[in-house]
């Protein structure tokens, strides 16, 4: 596949690869996303906007040039500033991660000086790049400076900077995502009047999206790092009905599919509230919720290719691997999409 | 499980631009005697930190009119606020001061008008429309109130730069309100009136004071206009 490599979030030749219940393969123009749907059925988006969680400064005690990248933090609220963090060497995205220099090494109360925010380290959480800090200031201040001093976190194959708004979903409320929930940049509002329409429904839950990618194996094999996510009342609700009225639970994205099954995973059905997902979804799980995900193409390797092997088996990956190849389609964040129909449990319910 | 117990659960989240002086500081004044949660914006550090400290809302220092601190605003906001109920782009900008008319109006005075009084307003509605629609889809509702004048209707001569931003701002106000029906978001163009504001001293220095409207009744007249629009 091609890397998309321009900031657009939907260009009007995106295309889509319907990975069918069936196990058919269909090209469709990904903003024709709305007619696949069946009255009944609904749509959920994460509605997280993306924190500008790159912060350039220095590592006071070496005087060293550093980036961190905020990571996690352990709840959504406001007054949450216990950011984790990685740590970057010198230089900046032009350069790929895995082949940026080191960085200083951090111990704790070591102090980064990043814009107007200063930031002591707490801790090395079992990885000399992986640190908690804790910053100096209210959160008023924190969010104040991360707003004016941070920059979206940039990717090595996209040619221009990436601004806060080429990386917000149309649909984007509280900051809460570290990289942009990119599933959802095929969503547009155009496109959620025609879900309605469809008699569908659509939905969102705010999931804080973490990093894609550190530059360390050891580091990036722990990705997803633990991410913490709310779901709102209304699409508890809106689960139940689609549900009752044999409607299909289509996930935008893996981060919802990773909230909404962690979620029933813990606590046996949809709940509205707080959660932090820590589920790591794979072909040895089984969906409990969502019945089809609408994602960007994910290459082999990825933990997001990895989830996909919940939803359809790998033979049936492998071939759609194949058709995306065969058809040039573009990956990565900016890139086109899939619709991966649930097909693994069909098949045992027929077998059944 | 009940709508009305979700809705009320959480204050209602208001932000606010323009909010140090006339209009906006007594919106911000409102809602917070209202127990509501408040975020406003002003351009001076100094503006900002008195309304802060006076009434409890968070400031943000910032100007609408410019494109690079619009994402900025509505970060600071709804993460304060933990979502958005409400939005009231109040900022404004005169065009020449003193007024001029069209022909005297130097392109920069339009230009720095149409920027504060419709791109500001139009990028702020758009960065936030997915907090409103959210809180609307939890049955809270979402409005924006977009602060016009009636210059956006009667041609009043010197008024060109203001009037026309303003006439834009409205006509903007109602398609959009029309488009978002679906998704339960109100946008609605209030005209407060001829107050005794900065503003309208800026346009005609020295006019009776007496004669205009107090900021604090418009400001009551928003609120309640602003109740009658959530569900």
């Amino acid at each position: 596949m091609r890397a998309a490599n321009e900031p657009v979030q939907r260009p009007p030749d995106a295309r889509l690869l319907v990975v069918g219940a069936d196990r058919s393969l269909r090209h469709v123009a990904r903003s024709a996303f709305a007619g696949l749907l069946r009255p009944g059925d609904l749509v959920i988006a994460n509605d997280a906007s993306t924190i500008p969680a790159s912060l350039a400064g220095v590592h006071e005690r070496s005087g060293a040039p550093v980036e961190i990248r905020l990571a996690t933090r352990g709840s959504l609220a406001f007054e949450d500033i216990a950011f984790t963090a990685v740590l970057f060497g010198a230089g900046d995205h032009h350069v790929p991660t895995e082949r940026r220099p080191a960085p200083p090494e951090a111990a704790p109360g070591d102090v980064l000086r990043l814009g107007p925010l200063a930031a002591r380290v707490e801790a090395r959480l079992d990885h000399p790049r992986l640190l908690r800090l804790a910053f100096d200031g209210d959160p008023a201040a924190v969010w104040a400076g991360v707003a004016a001093h941070g920059r979206a976190v940039q990717y090595a194959y996209m040619a221009p900077e990436l601004a806060l708004w080429d990386v917000w979903t149309p649909i984007a409320g509280p900051p809460a995502a570290f990289e942009p929930p990119s599933a959802g940049f095929a969503l547009d509002w155009a496109m959620l009047r025609e879900i309605r329409w469809q008699g569908a429904a659509f939905a969102t839950l705010t999931h804080a999206a973490g990093l894609s990618s550190t530059g360390d194996p050891a580091l990036d094999g722990r990705l997803p790092l633990p991410e913490a996510y709310r779901i709102p009342a209304s699409t508890v609700r809106a689960i139940a009905e689609a549900r009752a009225s044999g409607g299909r639970v289509v996930a935008v994205g893996t981060t919802v599919t990773r909230a909404l099954e962690d979620c029933v995973l813990r606590r046996g059905r949809p709940v509205a509230g707080d959660g932090v997902a820590t589920l790591r979804l794979g072909s040895a799980s089984e969906l409990r919720v969502v019945d089809g995900i609408l994602s960007g193409t994910h290459e082999p390797g990825s933990s997001h290719y990895d989830l996909l092997g919940a939803f359809a088996d790998a033979d049936l990956l492998a071939e759609a691997d194949a058709e995306l190849e065969a058809g040039g389609y573009r990956t990565h964040e900016f890139g086109d999409s899939a619709l991966v129909w649930r097909s693994k449990r069909e098949r045992q319910r027929r077998a059944a | 499980m009940s709508t009305h117990n979700e809705a009320s659960a959480t204050p209602l989240r208001v932000a606010i631009t323009g909010g140090t002086s006339g209009l906006g500081l007594a919106l911000v004044r409102a809602y917070a005697r209202q127990g509501a949660r408040v975020a406003f914006v002003a351009r001076t550090a100094e503006g900002v930190a008195r309304t802060a400290a006076e009434t409890g809302a968070v400031g943000i220092v910032a100007d609408v009119a410019k494109k690079d601190d619009i994402h900025r605003i509505a970060l600071q906001a709804s993460a304060a606020l933990g979502g958005l109920d409400v939005l009231v782009n109040n900022a404004s900008d005169l065009g020449p001061v003193p007024l001029a008319l069209l022909a005297d109006t130097d392109c920069e005075d339009l230009e720095r008008a149409l920027a504060t009084n419709l791109m500001g307003p139009f990028r702020l509605t758009k960065a936030l429309l997915g907090a409103l629609a959210a809180s609307a889809r939890e049955g809270r509702g979402g409005v924006v109130v977009n602060i016009i004048s009636d210059a956006a209707l009667t041609p009043y001569e010197t008024w060109g730069a203001y009037g026309a931003s303003k006439a834009a701002l409205s006509h903007l106000s109602h398609i959009w309100d029309a488009e978002l029906t679906g998704e339960g978001v109100r946008v609605l163009a209030v005209d407060p009136g001829d107050m005794d504001t900065p503003l309208h001293e800026l346009a005609i220095p020295g006019a009776d004071r007496a004669s205009l409207k107090r900021p604090e009744a418009s400001a009551a007249e928003i609120v309640a206009a602003i109740a009658e629009a959530r569900p």
